[in-house]
């Protein structure tokens, strides 16, 4: 269903079509961008405090007029955006490298002016960075989760309850054990388990896929709910307060002014997304498990002529998903707080899914554009203690505005796995 | 839900051509149900037919999801726990706990969905059921806005943003104006329609403009309609004066529903608006000939191309009527039960509403009586949490079996040894048929 019914629009017209949208996106962008300074124009000079705690070097604080950086944002947009409608006219495409610039200054030009719209405008740029990233940790877990399905044919929508059910079965085995690894891996299994389901009715009872995934949501929103008032609650003391997951520094690294505190002062649970992703990355682009496994999320038939065994294949891969996201999972009650609450992962395996598709199906694509989500979540929080004068329900709405922008405009042309969301029958 | 591979579009004509033929004289494709046609093919025995085919089905899957939500209450209940304790010693003990804990729980359901037995007047005896009804209501209505995408091969899965706009519209209407109360009620519910028709068409549009995918525009368009309702209660639009939580005035009598039998029930004319929906749609799929064009598009996009018919305009106008129909439940909420807006006004029914319309297999009067039935869960839920202490998160998952039981005939036929009205073979053509129809 997600990939067959994206292309119903005939090539020749999609190509014209397209590729005008993207100008247009970018001429409205830059053009709104352009009244945010106009008539709201940030009052205060920005501050970006570059070193925090002990690093190599002692960079002195960053601080411009928000104004002024405006100004020179928006001359970039424009520039960019009128490239784009020339290159446009004589039929050729705006450079990747030219877009991504775009987005960039796009999205700098919002979180400068947002803070020098705010009350106070000093942000820490370690904190801001590091924080977003462990909050992007689930999404990312759960978009590599529906990365590895969706390669190999399988819509996963069920991220959101493979998050649900890892943090879930994490805190109740953390708790018993009180052993973060235990909790941990329970909460793959429990991602695994979800997976189960999802496979079993997807591949075996070819049911359609989005609706298991659905479906599937619904029973472990359920299932958690009910165990958690039943079970979890009337004895939150021994069942629902799991030690949390330790968190260290990398010597020498984690010394690197700015970097080193972001990347490599983090949870445990950071350092084994970095191995997670990269792992996933190379065995889906360099091994023979990857040729395998986007052979069959392209041509199922193809890879069964060639001796692949198609369903097999598909089904290891949806539990190994879930036991991914059930990693994501575990970052809720063994690393971000350490206890469980009904439908605490609130909608972040949908975002992941989004994110996955930001990203165009990628590994590195899916990081970033979790990232990106994680980002503009601590964004929020920093925004809200800066006491900032836009209200923060339209800073919660900024990425998924984003994303439909992206959507809409950019990714709107890629495909997913051409096999994605079909069953492979045999004969 | 879909066709298959479309990577190549047009140049494939003796394919399209082929799909364009059996267009016509397919059935509708319903999630995973054995193609009906094969059936009638076949004439099986009618008992066969009756216990294999759709109801037997049903009704297996209904009980296989209660036996299974009865389980769940039995193992996590105390009593039966400490009974378990000495489980060896005097096993009957274990199993008499269980089964008082589940019966009591499923009984106190009943009670508070269909029929209290234990009510002093008849009043009370009944109020149950019209609460089922009451809470129906906007399942009805957000059922049938997923069930009718469904049939054009969307997933409306931004039901809950829809539901939240057509509230928006019509608060600002009931309270912005002060009218008649038979001028009132059709702005109101007119309001509804044009947000969340609104809503539901921007989905659409953008599908059908830009290619992107309806499931992550819709789930977008939910958040976003979340947060704005946030925003727009804590602004003089929308908030009760005076107070600084985000909650709208009251409606006065004039802009809500009248009560349909009397003010012993909740029930009021929104549960009419929901039965006059589904006679709509009904219609509009069946007899019409944009309901024809909208099926047609549904069951092979290119093979509509090929008809004539334009898939986009196609993937516009259902989005447009999916998104009308949820914004009336999103009226039928404001103006009917609640009286006020919150930020709860569309709990969980737009999810629920897909639920709702995969049991209901996306016909307009299965939709009914699916919504009917998560209706009567979600009422006796309540009482089944009030009398005995089990959370309502269980009707969630009895909910959610059933769909995925219902889903997957096989299963349910080999745990209650239902006959298959098809023969083997003839059973892997139509769930091949099936699956190509996705």
């Amino acid at each position: 269903m997600s990939a067959a019914t994206i292309d119903t629009v005939p090539v020749e017209e999609t190509v014209v079509v397209k590729n005008w949208k993207n100008t247009i996106i970018f001429g409205v962008l830059a053009l709104v961008a352009l009244l945010l300074v106009a008539f709201k124009a940030p009052h205060n000079d920005v501050t970006f405090r570059l070193s925090d705690g002990i690093t190599w070097a002692n960079i002195p604080n960053l601080t411009f007029s928000a104004t002024a950086f405006g100004w020179i944002a928006i001359l970039v947009l424009l520039a960019i955006a009128a490239l784009s409608a020339v290159q446009m006219n004589s039929g050729k495409k705006l450079g990747k490298g030219l877009t991504a610039v775009f987005w960039v200054f796009f999205i700098l030009f919002i979180l400068v002016w947002a803070i020098g719209s705010a009350k106070s405008s000093e942000v820490s740029l370690v904190n801001l960075l590091s924080g977003g990233l462990a909050l992007s940790i689930p999404m990312i877990f759960g978009s590599m989760g529906g990365l590895l399905c969706e390669r190999s044919g399988i819509v996963n929508i069920a991220i959101e309850g493979q998050l649900l059910f890892g943090a879930f079965s994490a805190v109740l085995v953390g708790s018993i054990t009180h052993n973060p690894w235990a909790g941990l891996l329970a909460a793959m299994l429990g991602g695994v388990l979800v997976s189960f389901l999802l496979a079993l009715f997807s591949i075996k009872y070819i049911v359609d896929q989005t609706i298991v995934g659905v479906v599937v949501n619904v029973l472990v929103s359920g299932l958690t709910g009910f165990l958690f008032t039943r079970v979890l609650q009337p004895d939150a003391q021994n069942l629902n307060s799991a030690p949390k997951l330790p968190s260290f520094e990398i010597p020498v690294l984690s010394q690197i002014p700015v970097v080193g505190p972001v990347l490599f002062n983090q949870s445990v649970l950071v350092y084994l997304m970095y191995i997670v992703v990269a792992l996933i990355w190379f065995a889906l682009n360099k091994s023979k498990w990857g040729l395998r496994t986007r052979a069959v999320g392209e041509h199922p038939k193809a890879a069964d002529t060639l001796g692949v065994n198609v369903n097999r294949l598909r089904f290891t891969n949806v539990l190994w998903a879930g036991a991914v996201a059930g990693m994501g999972g575990a970052f809720f009650t063994l690393v971000s707080v350490s206890s469980f609450n009904a439908d605490m992962t609130a909608g972040q395996g949908y975002i992941a899914l989004a994110a996955l598709i930001f990203g165009r199906w990628k590994p590195m694509g899916a990081l970033f554009a979790s990232i990106l989500f994680g980002f503009s979540l601590q964004m929020q929080f920093i925004l809200s203690i800066l006491g900032t004068a836009i209200p923060a329900e339209f800073l919660a709405m900024l990425p998924y505005v984003v994303t439909i922008l992206a959507v809409a405009g950019v990714v709107g042309r890629s495909r997913g796995p051409a096999a994605s969301g079909q069953p492979y029958v045999k004969g | 839900m879909s066709t298959a591979n479309s990577s190549v579009p047009l140049d494939s004509a003796a394919s399209v051509a082929q799909s364009a033929t059996t267009l016509g004289t397919e059935s509708q494709p319903t999630p995973s149900t054995p193609n009906p046609q094969m059936q009638e093919h076949e004439k099986p025995s009618l008992f066969t037919r009756i216990a294999g085919g759709g109801i037997g089905l049903s009704i297996g899957a209904m009980v296989a999801a209660l036996v299974v939500g009865g389980l769940l209450i039995a193992i996590t209940d105390p009593a039966t726990q400490k009974a378990a304790g000495y489980f060896f010693a005097r096993p009957m003990d274990t199993l008499s706990a269980a089964w008082k804990a589940a019966s009591e729980a499923y009984l106190a359901m009943f009670r508070g969905s269909i029929f209290n037995y234990e009510a002093k007047s008849f009043t009370k005896a009944i109020y149950p059921f019209m609460e089922t009804l009451t809470v129906a209501t906007p399942l009805i209505l957000a059922g049938l806005a997923v069930a009718i995408a469904f049939r054009t091969g969307l997933f409306n899965i931004g039901a809950q943003g829809q539901i939240i706009l057509g509230a928006i519209v019509s608060t600002y209407v009931a309270i912005t104006w002060q009218l008649p109360l038979f001028i009132m009620l059709p702005l109101i519910v007119l309001g509804g329609i044009l947000g969340g028709g609104l809503w539901g068409g921007l989905v659409g549009l953008l599908k059908a403009k830009t290619g992107a995918h309806e499931v992550i525009l819709s789930i977008m368009l939910n958040y976003i309609a979340v947060n704005l309702l946030l925003y727009l209660l804590k602004t003089p639009l929308l908030q009760r004066p005076g107070n600084t939580n985000p909650i709208s005035p009251s409606f006065e009598d004039y802009a809500i529903f009248p009560k349909l039998f009397g003010h012993s029930f909740r029930l009021n004319w929104s549960f009419v608006i929901a039965v006059l929906a589904v006679i709509f749609v009904s219609w509009l799929m069946n007899r019409s000939t944009i309901g024809f064009r909208l099926r047609a598009v549904g069951a092979n996009p290119h093979a509509a191309r090929t008809a004539g018919i334009s898939v986009a305009s196609g993937y516009i106008l259902v989005m447009v009527i999916a998104g009308a129909l949820a914004g009336l439940a999103g009226s039928a909420q404001v103006a009917g039960t609640e009286r006020v807006l919150t930020t709860g006004v569309a709990a969980s029914f737009g999810f629920d509403a897909i639920t709702v319309a995969l049991l209901g297999r996306s016909t307009p009067w299965g939709t009914f009586f699916a919504a009917l039935l998560y209706g009567a869960f979600r009422a006796g839920g309540v009482s089944m949490q009030v009398e005995t202490g089990t959370p309502i998160d269980l009707v969630l998952v009895v909910q959610a079996l059933i769909v995925l039981f219902i889903a997957a005939p096989p299963l349910v036929r080999s745990i209650f040894r239902l006959p298959d009205p098809s023969k083997p073979k003839k059973k892997k053509a139509s769930s091949k048929a099936v699956a190509e129809a996705k």
